[in-house]
């Protein structure tokens, strides 16, 4: 039982290396696919199609000056980035990366450690971040950082909250807070053969709440809207310089390839997937491929997002997270609930039930978010909503595009009906 | 138990020196020419003039942070409920509509206020 | 001694000179960063107690989430940073309320549980603590639901917009969110502010209403 030092060492390395990695091809990659939906070419000279690029940009980072303004609490200064990056990397430290392998007749499995509280680490790294930008913002003593930095974390703690909420269904359908037990409880197949069990399936909802929130908690565009640099000055990272704003960068560029590994772990059934009937000994080995691939999906969907939406207003935001995000993470996690012990009283009820009762619910969030969207202020700061119309009759996309959404007043409304 | 802490006590280890590091070389070898300008605030080119040390901010912020912490609360004890309410069939669910359904309905109460509207 | 004893020392040092430095730290900042620190070496403790699932609620709670509302709290204030002006010069009635607390509450403990082992290699797993929570106390609970309502009522009650009305409570909202302090007389020259200044609130003001 005794593990040789080794393991854990190996563990912690290929992790760390693993996920450096994926930032700096992350980073490429966006400048590459952000330029092509901009007609424009992205990096190409360093390396084959420009991959070397972040490598060359990180090298040069180091060469640049790290101003210390006059103003700022030094110490605080210096060890905001630090925060970040170091939580950064500890979240994932439950995340597995791959499946279980055997090296020298040790076997173990591709994580830093499979704790027994492993998604509330997560929770906490993640609200560990957040002190990063509220001390970088404030350290800088300087009046872009310090609102930026306030903004930001507010959004960050908002946020915080919906992903929490929305982890909460999650851990009733596996009953375990182990990050492996979420793993198996999602292996093999889900209410039909050749569907996976992956929680994202029955618990939609919550999948798309953690989505929105994943994407707003890493601070990224349409929610990047405190650190605006194309319209602002920057936010909490004004007055950083060199390294130190390379940091914050890292951290920022990390939290998206973490936020990534953390919902295809969650949702997506983490490095499960067919193995071809490999032998043993490379199903481990497979099964970092399919987390690979997974992932790899969810970063182009940042990217994607990153290039194509505009950003939103702050108002809306903080909106969207309290009023639609956490009713509806929280409702869900009655539903969940309510239904688990449902199908443990009467095991026939099972799977139609909880089809239908995913599919209503996925049209309500649908509904909620896209009623969300519709421009509420006339101009003059007043909420005028417009009255809603009769019974909601299968809410489209069509009816948000033409601005003629009923008013999110509803929603309270609403959230009863799905309550059971 | 405690031993399954030590590969993360490693990887924070690595994270760490990976991080101090990188700016403790960067801090070697960076050029390192300052002049008032630079150290001072940047305010958009003007002359920083903003006295931050006063600066207030907005009561909604606080706001934000104590409904943080509120549905933080609830969040850590709807975890362990998660992990349990099984055993405990409709009693626990009751328990758990009840907890929530109090705080909701202040919920709605703040948000009819206006108490999360950002002007 | 075990090297678990060795962890629990450091780390209980490590919470004790945070919060020394928690009282004695001038700057209100600092302060409220050497109250998370103490906060994250409670958990630190918790950890070493195998208590994992409360280290984590420690560290989620306490330094996520009550230490940012401290200082939240303090950007809503006018926090006089790196000043004396708060100080009440009441130490010798600090140290004596203190110290007597402590007295009181370590003699308590050793009283109460000072012949009680704990078995160092399980702690209580979250079924437990959850069974125990959800199945026998069950009202102090919900109670606990009611502690929180009374909270957030307070919160709003402390938010409130004393016209009531929307209209121009929006301006006055405007000047405190970005607020270089143009108005106050102790600003800097109003003639420089001019220019500066026309630019600060706009943008700040994003920030707080947009």
């Amino acid at each position: 039982m005794e593990t040789p030092l080794w393991v854990p060492l190996l563990q912690a390395t290929v992790v760390f290396t693993y996920y450096l990695l994926l930032t700096a091809l992350l980073i490429w990659a966006e400048r590459r696919v952000v330029a092509r939906m901009q007609s424009r070419l992205g990096p190409n000279r360093v390396g084959p199609f420009g991959i070397l690029q972040t490598l060359v940009d990180g090298v040069k980072m180091f060469f640049k000056e790290d101003t210390t303004p006059g103003m700022v609490n030094r110490s605080i200064f210096t060890v905001a980035p630090l925060i970040g990056v170091i939580a950064g990397f500890l979240s994932i430290a439950v995340i597995p990366i791959g499946g279980e392998v055997t090296l020298f007749g040790e076997t173990f499995t591709l994580v830093v450690a499979d704790l027994s509280i492993g998604v509330l680490w997560v929770l906490a790294m993640g609200s560990i971040h957040v002190y990063s930008v509220f001390l970088g913002g404030w350290a800088s003593n300087s009046p872009y950082p310090l609102l930026g930095g306030i903004r930001s974390s507010a959004q960050m703690v908002s946020y915080e909250i919906a992903q929490g909420l929305a982890v909460a269904s999650v851990i009733i359908y596996a009953g375990s807070l182990r990050v492996s037990d979420i793993v198996a409880g999602q292996a093999g197949s889900g209410f039909a053969d050749g569907v996976p069990g992956w929680y994202a399936i029955p618990l939609f909802p919550a999948f798309m709440v953690f989505v929105i929130g994943m994407v707003a908690e890493a601070g990224r565009p349409p929610f990047d809207l405190a650190e605006a640099e194309g319209e602002l000055v920057g936010g909490f990272n004004t007055e950083y310089s060199g390294l130190r704003f390379g940091m914050f960068m890292l951290a920022e560029f990390m939290s998206v390839v973490t936020m990534s590994a953390i919902v295809v772990t969650l949702f997506l059934g983490g490095p499960s997937g067919p193995t071809f009937g490999a032998p043993e000994a490379f199903a481990g080995l497979i099964g970092t491929g399919w987390f690979l691939l997974k992932m790899v999906v969810f970063i182009f969907f940042f990217i994607l997002l990153r290039g194509a939406l505009p950003r939103y207003r702050y108002d809306r935001l903080m909106d969207l997270g309290w009023k639609v995000l956490i009713p509806v993470a929280l409702v869900w996690t009655l539903v969940t609930a309510a239904f688990v012990i449902l199908e443990q009283e009467q095991p026939g009820l099972g799977t139609d039930l909880r089809l239908t009762l995913a599919s209503i619910a996925a049209v309500i969030v649908g509904w909620l978010l896209f009623s969300g969207r519709e421009p509420r202020d006339a101009g003059d700061g007043l909420d005028r909503h417009e009255p809603a119309p009769g019974p909601v009759a299968a809410p489209t996309t069509d009816t948000a595009d033409d601005g003629t959404t009923p008013a999110s007043d509803d929603t309270a409304d609403d959230r009863q009906e799905v309550a059971p | 138990m405690l031993s399954e802490f030590l590969p993360v006590l490693l990887l924070f280890g690595l994270a760490t020196a990976f991080a101090v590091g990188s700016i403790a070389v960067s801090s070697l070898v960076g050029p390192r020419v300052p002049n008032p300008t630079k150290l001072a605030a940047y305010e958009s080119g003007n002359e920083p003039l903003a006295d931050v040390k006063n600066t207030r901010f907005s009561v909604k912020f606080y706001m934000v942070a104590m409904l943080f912490l509120i549905f933080d609360i609830e969040a850590v004890f709807v975890y362990p409920w998660a992990v349990v309410f099984r055993e405990l069939g409709w009693f626990g669910l009751g328990q758990m509509v009840a907890f929530i359904g109090v705080l909701g309905v202040a919920f709605i109460y703040e948000i009819g206020r206006g108490g999360l509207e950002w002007d | 001694m075990t090297g678990l004893d060795v962890v629990f020392v450091l780390v209980g040092l490590l919470t004790a000179a945070g919060a020394v430095l928690t009282v004695t730290s001038k700057n209100l900042v600092h302060a409220a960063l050497a109250l998370a620190v103490t906060l994250a070496g409670i958990a630190g403790v918790f950890l070493v107690l195998h208590a994992d699932f409360l280290a984590l609620v420690q560290l989620v709670v306490y330094v996520g989430a009550v230490a940012v509302l401290f200082l939240f709290g303090l950007m809503l204030t006018r926090a006089p940073i790196g000043r004396e002006a708060l100080d009440s010069q009441n130490r010798g009635l600090a140290l004596a309320v203190s110290g007597g607390l402590f007295v009181v509450l370590s003699t308590l403990i050793v009283l109460a549980f000072g012949d009680v082992r704990v078995d160092a290699m399980t702690g209580p797993g979250i079924d437990v603590i959850g069974i125990a929570i959800f199945a026998v106390w069950v009202l102090p609970f919900e109670l606990l639901s009611m502690l929180l309502l009374a909270a957030l009522i307070g919160a709003i009650v402390l938010a409130r917009r004393e016209d009531g009305e929307s209209g121009e409570e929006a301006e006055v909202t405007r000047i405190e969110v970005g607020d270089p302090p143009i108005n106050e007389s102790d600003g800097p020259p109003a003639e420089v502010a001019g220019d500066g200044q026309a630019e600060l609130p706009a943008g700040s003001g994003g920030g707080g209403q947009a």
